[in-house]
Order: C-alpha cells, then sequence, then structure tokens
C-alpha cells in the first residue's frame, strides 16, 4: 500500500496487529448476517426499483414505486394507521406500564411474581392466537357485546371489526393489551435498580407519592423507557399478523398497515415492486423513528 | 494513506453495486429457454412411460373434497402402477399464496390447481409457466367431454391477455353456482315456498322486506373477508346488466364499463339492502363461517352463497335447506357460478404425459361418479348423477339449469389481480353507507379499467 510495508516484516517481535484480524474472527457472523440480512435487504432495493409480477420478467421503473408510494392514497393511509397504532402498541403500554409499575413498587405487594407472570403472558403467545381470540371477543355476538348489554350499555354494542370509525382502535387496543406487560416489566426491573436510600432521602425532603415519582423514579429509568418503547414502536410499525387475521384490512381499506401491503402486494396481487418500495420505506422509518426516540429518551452517556 | 473505514465503505459499497449490477429480478430465475418440448409427440399410454414420480398441489383439504382426491389418487396408482403421485394438498389462501414462489422455483410441481382468474391462472400463463394443453385435449377428446362453456374459463390467448379464448390451460373436477340457500320453517313465516319458487326477483325482494317488517334476519351475510359480499352482488347485478357485459367486466377483457347505469343500479339495490335491515347486524363485522352456521342454527330466512356450502348446512339443517336461483323478469336464470379450481400441468414438468394422463383420470366420466358420491357436485354429468332428495338435487338441478339455459356468470374478482380487494373493499363501503354507488363502481372502474388499457 504505501511506503511503511517492509518495516513489518524486520521487526517480528513487535508483531503489529494486522487490521483484518479482528474481521477474521467476525467472519462467522458477519457471512451469516450478510447473507440473511444485508443480502435480502439490497436485493430488496433493488427489486423496489423494477415493476414486477414476481412470474415474468422486469422492467426498470427507477423511482417510480416511491414515487405512486407517495401519490397513492391507499398507501398513505397505511402508513397514517401505522402512526395510530403506535399510540396503542407504545405510549399507551408505557402510560400503563409506568402507573402499574409505580403502583407496585410502593405498594410492595404479595405475589409479585405472580402478578408479574401474568402480565406478561400476552408477551409470550404467539399473536395470531391472540388475534383469533380478540377476534371472538370483538364479533357481533361475542363476549364484549354481551358484557356491554349486561351492563346497561346496549346502545355502544357495534360490530367492532366492521365499524368504520372503531376498527382501527379496537386492533390497536389489542397491541394495548400485548404490549402492556412487557412494559410493566421493564418499568418494574428500571424501579428496582433505583437504591432506596435515594427514596428515602426524597421522603424527607417531604415529597408525596407524585412528586417522588416524577422527581426520582421517572428520570432514574430514561434507560428503560426507552428500550420499552424501541421494542413497542417497532412492533407497532411492522403490525401484520394482527391485522391479517382480525380484519385483513378491512372494512373498505380502514385498517391496512404497510406490512400487510407489502404481504399483499408481493404475495398476492403481483406488485413485487411497489412490495419492495413499501418494505424500503417502512425499513428507513422504523430506523428513524428509533433513533430520535433514542437521541430524545437514552441518558447521555456522560451522565 | 487510505483509512480502513473508507476502505471497508468502498468495499461495502462495490459488493452492493456488483449486487445491483447482477440479474435483475425475473430474469435468471432457470428460465434456460426449454425448446417447446416438441408438442407433437404426446403420448397418452400412461403405462409406457416407466417409472414417474408426479407432484400434485392441490387445495382438496374439507371432507368430501379431500376424501375424493384420495380415492382418485389411490385408484389412479392402482391403475398406473408405475406412476407414484406426491400429494401436497393446503388451503385455498395458502395455495394461492405459495403458488408464484413454486412456479418460479427451480423444482416446480407437475400438476398444480390454479385459480381461474388473472391474478393467478392467467399471470401463470403470461409468464409461460403453464402447459398449454391443447395437444391433450383433442388426444384425449376434452371437448366432447365438457362443455364449451365450461372449458371456456381455463382459457387463454398465449400471451395471457385474453382471457375465455384461446389455448386450453386447466381441467375443473366440480361445478360452482352461487344461489339462495332458504330455511322452509324460517320462509313459512314470511310467504310460501311456492310463491318464492315460481316468482321472480320482485317475489324474492317482496320477501326480503316482509321478513324484515316482521322482525326476522332475512339474508345471513358475515363479511369481515371482503369477498363474501361478491357472492351477494352476483346475483344481484345479473338481474340488472346484460350478461356479456358482466362477463366482460368478471374476465378483465376491455369492452365494458363498471360506472354503467345499470351497474350503478345494482349497487344501489345492495346498499339498499342494506340500509332496509335486509341484512344481519353488522355484516362487516361478521365472519364468513359465523354467518352460515348461524344460519344454519335458525337465524335468518336466507343465505347467499355458493355450492360448497351445501354439504355443511345439510348436515345441519336436514330437510329444512332449501336452495333455488331466483329468475330474471323473462324467466331465465342468470347468477355467479363456474368451476371449482381448474387442475394445471406446470411448463417446467418433465412428466408432462403422465401429468395430463393424470388431469384426464380425475376428471373422466368414472371420477365424476366418484365426486357425487363424496358429496361434491360434478362439472360434467351433473344431471346423471345428482341425488334424487335434499338440497344438493335441487342445487345440481339449478346448475344444469343455468349452464344450459341461463347464463353462469364469472366471478368478479377474475377480472384483474388486484380485483378481490378493491371489490371487497368497494363492496364493503357500499354496504356500511361510508360511499355512494357511484363512488363504489367508480372504484371497481379504476381498476378495471388500469388494467385493461394497460394490458
Amino acid at each position: 500500500m504505501t511506503a511503511a510495508q517492509p518495516s513489518t516484516r524486520e521487526r517480528p517481535g513487535r508483531r503489529r496487529a494486522r487490521w483484518w484480524r479482528p474481521w477474521l474472527y467476525l467472519a462467522p457472523a458477519l457471512v451469516v448476517y450478510g447473507a440473511f440480512l444485508l443480502y435480502p435487504l439490497v436485493r430488496s432495493a433493488q427489486f423496489s426499483l423494477f415493476e414486477w409480477d414476481g412470474l415474468g420478467t422486469s422492467t426498470f421503473v427507477g423511482l417510480a414505486n416511491y414515487a405512486d408510494l407517495v401519490s397513492d392514497p391507499g398507501l398513505r393511509a397505511a402508513f397514517g394507521h401505522a402512526l395510530v397504532l403506535i399510540a396503542f402498541f407504545a405510549l399507551l403500554p408505557l402510560v400503563i406500564g409506568l402507573a402499574v409499575a409505580a403502583v407496585l413498587n410502593r405498594a410492595r405487594v404479595r405475589g409479585l411474581g405472580l402478578f408479574r407472570t401474568v402480565v406478561f403472558v400476552p408477551q409470550v403467545l404467539a399473536m395470531v392466537v391472540v388475534a383469533v381470540a380478540w377476534r371472538a371477543i370483538y364479533a357481533p355476538d361475542g363476549p364484549l357485546n354481551a358484557a356491554l348489554t349486561a351492563v346497561g350499555l346496549d346502545q355502544l354494542t357495534r360490530a367492532w371489526l366492521g365499524d368504520y370509525t372503531w376498527t382501527l382502535p379496537a386492533v390497536g387496543l389489542v397491541g394495548t393489551w400485548v404490549q402492556t406487560g412487557l412494559v410493566t416489566v421493564l418499568m418494574l426491573a428500571g424501579m428496582s435498580r433505583v437504591p432506596t436510600e435515594q427514596y428515602e432521602a426524597v421522603r424527607l425532603d417531604g415529597a408525596g407519592a407524585v412528586r417522588e415519582f416524577f422527581a426520582l423514579t421517572l428520570p432514574s429509568i430514561r434507560g428503560e423507557i426507552a428500550v420499552a418503547l424501541t421494542l413497542t414502536v417497532v412492533a407497532a410499525l411492522k403490525t401484520f399478523d394482527l391485522v391479517y387475521v382480525t380484519t385483513a384490512g378491512g372494512p373498505g381499506n380502514s385498517t391496512t398497515v404497510p406490512a400487510y401491503e407489502v404481504f399483499q402486494r408481493a404475495f398476492r396481487t403481483g406488485q413485487v415492486g411497489s412490495a419492495a418500495a413499501v418494505a424500503i420505506t417502512l425499513t428507513v422509518l422504523i430506523f428513524a423513528i428509533n433513533l430520535v426516540i433514542n437521541r430524545i429518551v437514552e441518558p447521555k452517556e456522560s451522565r | 494513506m487510505i483509512s480502513r473505514r473508507s476502505l471497508a465503505a468502498a468495499a461495502a459499497l462495490a459488493t452492493a453495486a456488483g449486487l445491483l449490477a447482477a440479474c435483475a429480478p425475473g430474469s435468471g430465475t432457470g428460465e434456460e429457454e426449454t425448446t417447446p418440448a416438441e408438442a407433437s409427440e404426446v403420448s397418452t399410454d400412461l403405462a409406457s412411460l416407466g417409472e414417474v414420480t408426479l407432484t400434485v398441489w392441490d387445495q382438496e383439504v374439507r371432507g368430501g373434497q379431500d376424501e375424493q382426491m384420495q380415492r382418485l389418487n389411490e385408484a389412479f396408482m392402482e391403475e398406473y402402477p408405475n406412476i407414484t403421485i406426491e400429494r401436497n394438498s393446503q388451503s385455498f389462501d395458502d395455495l394461492e399464496t405459495t403458488l408464484r414462489g413454486a412456479l418460479t422455483g427451480n423444482e416446480a410441481p407437475d400438476v398444480v390447481q390454479a385459480n381461474n382468474g388473472r391474478g393467478t391462472m392467467g399471470a401463470f400463463v403470461s409468464a409461460g409457466l403453464l402447459l398449454n394443453l391443447e395437444p391433450y385435449a383433442e388426444a384425449y377428446s376434452w371437448a366432447d367431454r365438457f362443455s364449451a362453456d365450461v372449458l371456456a374459463v381455463s382459457r387463454y390467448s398465449e400471451d395471457g391477455v385474453t382471457f375465455g379464448e384461446g389455448n386450453l390451460y386447466g381441467l375443473p373436477q366440480v361445478g360452482e353456482v352461487v344461489g339462495v340457500f332458504y330455511s322452509r320453517s324460517a320462509l313459512e313465516q314470511v310467504g310460501g315456498e311456492d310463491e318464492l319458487l315460481e316468482g321472480d326477483f320482485d317475489t324474492f325482494r317482496d320477501v326480503l322486506g316482509r321478513a324484515a317488517e316482521e322482525g326476522l334476519t332475512p339474508i345471513q351475510l358475515g363479511n369481515i373477508e371482503g369477498w363474501p359480499a361478491g357472492h351477494v352482488f352476483g346475483p344481484i347485478q345479473a338481474q340488472h346488466t346484460p350478461a356479456e357485459a358482466i362477463r366482460a367486466l368478471g374476465m378483465g377483457n376491455a369492452g365494458a364499463s363498471w360506472t354503467s347505469e345499470e351497474n350503478i343500479a345494482a349497487a344501489t339495490e345492495l346498499a339498499d339492502w342494506s340500509a332496509s335491515g335486509y341484512f344481519n347486524d353488522g355484516p362487516n363485522g361478521t365472519d364468513y363461517d359465523a354467518a352460515w352456521s348461524n344460519f344454519a342454527s335458525g337465524d335468518g330466512v336466507f343465505l347467499i352463497g355458493g355450492s360448497w356450502l351445501a354439504a355443511d348446512l345439510q348436515e345441519a339443517m336436514g330437510d329444512d335447506l332449501g336452495f333455488y336461483v331466483p329468475a330474471a323478469a323473462d324467466g331465465t336464470l342468470s347468477t355467479t357460478g363456474g368451476t371449482g379450481l381448474p387442475f394445471a400441468v406446470t411448463e417446467q414438468s418433465p412428466n408432462a404425459d403422465a401429468a395430463a394422463g393424470y388431469v384426464d383420470f380425475i376428471t373422466s366420466d368414472e371420477a365424476m361418479e366418484v365426486l357425487a358420491d363424496t358429496g361434491n357436485m360434478p362439472v360434467n354429468r351433473t344431471a346423471d348423477l345428482a341425488p334424487a332428495s335434499g338440497v344438493n338435487a335441487d342445487i345440481y338441478a339449478a346448475f344444469g339449469e343455468v349452464t344450459e339455459n341461463g347464463n353462469l356468470l364469472p366471478y368478479l374478482d377474475w377480472a384483474t389481480p388486484t380485483m378481490g380487494d378493491t371489490l371487497g373493499a368497494a363492496l364493503q363501503n357500499l354496504i356500511a353507507a361510508e360511499s355512494t354507488p357511484e363512488e363504489a363502481m367508480q372504484m371497481l372502474e379504476d381498476d378495471y379499467s388500469a388494467f385493461t388499457s394497460g394490458g
């Protein structure tokens, strides 16, 4: 490369670390990572520049698929729905999880371990199973409507998965149900890390439960909040199975989400290029949102 | 000196660029320009083909469908011990999703069940993935066995542009017809069975109105999946729109319009039915399966659906169940229907002779008896094999009448690769009064005209 090269030969005793050596150790992992993640990613990016039905020959169309994505109101709506789902998958569970964890952390209830397990259970179930169960719960003659009728709220009953206003929130609430447990457990773990002396100090200063929470607990668990938000926001944006099983994007197109569109376009309607463009856009969006979350919530390293 | 970081970045970029420059999608997937297999030499002597293993992908998973398939496969292997059938059976939805990958892969199955429409068979034909069966049709005289109408829905032009004419790409086993199931006991409360069967579509509307007034559920509809409403819309459209226009719309051939006055009238009628309470509460939020099982358990006077529901409904309802197709004002019967998924042979199959022989075998006159035996409606010899009583007697008769003297109209979602989605969404909008009949028909027109003009 440069004139410095011969010197390495002359001083075998001081063996300069060769620059490629760490890469050698990393190689097996990199090969797997490359073959199963980078290669498909690059190929998807490539496919997104073509118009292809998945079967025959393809036509290079440049960025036309991305232009369609911007101009197609259906696809724009799908991304909008995904943003709504973030509220249900990430924000709502965070609020509930923080509240529940704060109470549990203060109260030191008996059987805490059991409670943790119970709230965590939805995380363990396959989403398809969850979706099938909730589809039954939301059915017009299902348990939810029966319960509403039983308490005299007949006028609230409706076909939850067939109602243009309520279907997206109904689907979103399933996400809340699934994610709250995870968030609660994460928050509890974070809170138990806070030294009890600090709590004693705050209490000596005369802080009540609420002050204590905002002044001490919340700042102490920023890291856990960042982790929880990252996981749940990703889950919200990549929602596919829940929508596929409960509503198939309906009624009309009121619950389509980008991941569902990717599947539908790639495997059902023969628009592989367009599907790849949606997938790439979704990937970029997930990256961007997580970057923002980590900038805002993650504690600065210097602290 | 070049820094290592930029060196690595450059290497990554070079790799990426190399990958991007590599084969464009669809150009290098094992298409070694197969010489068109000298199609003149077709052999129908299956016993002389030597040891052959045929891979068959079907979607005959439900009770009687699965049983007929097993019986026919066994009979075939008994007759031709040199041929082994390797069957891969999966649900309709799964098959629709996986077939694309399978046909473009290196080891395509020999025989596949491909849905007639543009999105499946049409796409496969235009990509050159299915074998043109014309030489076999001649060798086995399929035109004598099948009616021209039935064969037409498995015909495409060589380039896949025209649907309904051209080369034959598959053969179906069963017939399907969409009509009106009714519960005799529920019907008695609002009118006579004879009145209904002898009347025309106006009579049907009257009965629906009376049922709604009586507080019954006139029609059970479970439309959460979107497509079930298409089977309700089809017979309504058949009352308003000329059959030829519906055929063009359903087959995605140019020359018709969804926004015609007739189609808007049909859409208006569907919307009116919904507004008048002719459906159960919240059809868009009800499962298809829940709707027909509600009907079977006594909730509802009518269920508009396909003949494939007959076996399950009869088991639950017995003699209470009837089936008919409402007549138009001039007395003809027009409704949606067609055939079961046709069995096609793949272009890649190295065993085309054996595969075509197998397709011939499972659609033969003898096979039709096995199909009827196991509760399926054979596409041929329907009248011969009709049971003496029960709902299947009504259905076989209706199918015979519609195919011979009426109009068997194509499924509307066959039209374009995306029409299934578009139709489902448009009809859900219509039922929920989220869009006007004009808007809903415009949505369908956009899909249809984009496809027909894009060719």
